[in-house]
């Protein structure tokens, strides 16, 4: 009994580190540089309590089941054997987990404003609302390749910087070609794909894949597809921007 | 009662989210590979966890942390701290005068980074898979330093209304540099690194940030130079990574060759 809680002990305290800059900083410009009293302090406590809280238990929850999860199911993969599953096991995993996103449908919405108040498509709410939808499919698209790519790559062993370098090089060339009201919401959509459930399965996922591959480094091949789940959505939100 | 009910809102927001991940992850695991999953009490505990972790943690923020950090964007970028209460507003933004939000840029998205619970995750695998070489506390001071900078600069982009993409490019153009450099093992790991900042904490103090420039200095529009700033962020990680790794290697290249001139002296 002592044990474990000495472990849970612990690790509330590893989270109250992991905090701890926030606290300074937001203290520092309250009292110093603004110059103003905490406003409701006990508020402020529970609410940094519940974060220590929860960052445990997702860090536990993490190593209990997102890990073995991800790993367990290429390792299972590679022994089935049948790839095209794999392949299409990756882009469902991608395109289902961004059409989920909350995060995306707040900002292609605002994309949408931006979009008629720039006069690219009419000012109602129906020209808004495909456009929307529009966006969000596309990014969803864009990650679902993204991860099929990843698998590919992980299984061929190519270098990930070929294909980064490459993909960057697109999206500086569609940058000159691309209407400007688009070009900032495009550069964004590459950051709100990754959550916080999918980054570590999609990790172990390619960790997994590497690991159970002769001839592939976990280091090496195994992560990278984060990197290209950021990249794609830039190509392809540009892409949608020419289109439209 | 008001509290439980935004927790209990969170926590349906959440389950909605996680949802389609684990009906992919268990329709392929039943149907199309046939395997019974492994351990499934542990697993499912596992995911129970995570949920839950996610919504204290996200509720815990929500009641602590960001209205407090909006609040704090707000005033700091607001004109009468900028120039004094006093003070006549310039029609032309001077940069100079923004130093406690240059300031403030870099130090919440240092200390937000660190909170990241996905880059948490990214540096315990990166630890496991390195065998120990890499630190998970070095990666992550290396992400955050990185994120500091990089929206240090977007918000210093957004008061002088420079182009977004000059500043993108020259970015991608030293990454193609150090990616030449840099010790092969880090690269895909520094690439990564770019996409797991932006994803809990530092998205929305961030964002908040970006936007209080954007209203309040004259000639931005909120609607357009608001966006960006999570472009930087998720950028700039990538070169700090890979500078990080780059400063071992010296190190090590460094006490080598000392050692060899020490033993070449030796008679």
């Amino acid at each position: 009994m002592i044990a474990p809680l000495k472990q849970s002990f612990r690790s509330l305290r590893d989270s109250f580190m992991d905090l701890l800059p926030i606290i300074l900083v937001v203290s520092f410009f309250q009292f110093v540089v603004l110059q103003q009293p905490l406003p409701n302090v006990a508020k402020l406590l529970a609410g940094i309590f519940m974060v220590m809280v929860g960052l445990t238990l997702f860090i536990q929850g993490l190593k209990m089941a997102l890990f073995p999860l991800g790993e367990e199911m290429a390792f299972n993969f590679v022994r089935a054997g049948n790839l095209w599953w794999l392949f299409l096991f990756a882009f469902t995993l991608g395109f289902g987990t961004v059409m989920a996103e909350p995060a995306l449908i707040l900002i292609s919405d605002k994309a949408a404003e931006v979009a008629a108040a720039g006069g690219m498509i009419d000012n109602n709410e129906t020209a808004q609302a495909s456009y929307a939808l529009g966006l969000r499919l596309t990014v969803a698209l864009s990650v679902g390749v993204a991860l099929l790519v990843g698998v590919l790559r992980i299984l061929k062993g190519w270098p990930v910087q070929y294909l980064i370098i490459g993909g960057y090089i697109g999206v500086v060339i569609m940058t000159y070609f691309a209407p400007p009201e688009i070009i900032g919401i495009a550069y964004d959509s590459g950051g709100v794909t990754t959550s916080t459930v999918t980054v570590p399965l999609v990790t172990a996922l390619g960790v997994g894949l590497a690991s159970s591959i002769r001839g592939r480094d976990p280091m090496l091949d195994g992560f990278g597809m984060i990197a290209l789940a950021v990249l794609t959505p830039m190509i392809f939100v540009m892409a949608y921007g020419i289109l439209i | 009662m008001d509290a439980l009910s935004e927790f209990g809102g969170t926590l349906v927001l959440l389950l909605r989210d996680v949802m389609p991940i684990m009906a992919i992850l268990f329709g392929f695991q039943l149907f199309v590979l046939r395997k019974k999953i492994k351990n499934p009490k542990r697993i499912l505990i596992g995911m129970v966890l995570v949920i839950l972790g996610l919504a204290f943690f996200l509720e815990g923020l929500e009641m602590a942390l960001f209205p407090i950090g909006r609040l704090m964007a707000e005033q700091l970028t607001a004109p009468e701290f900028i120039y004094g209460a006093d003070a006549v507003i310039p029609a032309q933004a001077d940069w100079t005068e923004y130093y406690w939000v240059y300031a403030f840029a870099a130090a919440i998205g240092f200390a937000t980074t660190i909170a990241e619970p996905a880059l948490i995750a990214v540096a315990i695998k990166a630890n496991q898979v390195s065998g120990g070489t890499i630190k998970v506390n070095g990666l992550r001071f290396a992400v955050a330093i990185g994120v500091a900078v990089g929206v240090a600069l977007g918000a210093f982009r957004i008061i002088t209304g420079t182009p977004l993409h000059w500043y993108i490019i020259t970015g991608y153009v030293l990454v193609i540099i150090q990616t030449t450099f840099a010790p092969k093992i880090i690269i895909p790991l520094a690439y990564d690194s770019g996409g797991v900042t932006t994803s809990t904490v530092t998205v929305p103090l961030v964002a908040a940030l970006g936007l209080g420039l954007a209203e309040t200095i004259p000639g931005r529009s909120p609607l357009l130079d608001g966006f960006g700033l999570i472009a930087f962020a998720s950028l700039f990680p990538i070169i700090a990574v890979m500078a990080y790794a780059q400063l071992g290697a010296l190190r090590v290249r460094r006490q080598t060759s000392r050692t060899q001139t020490h033993e070449d002296n030796d008679p």
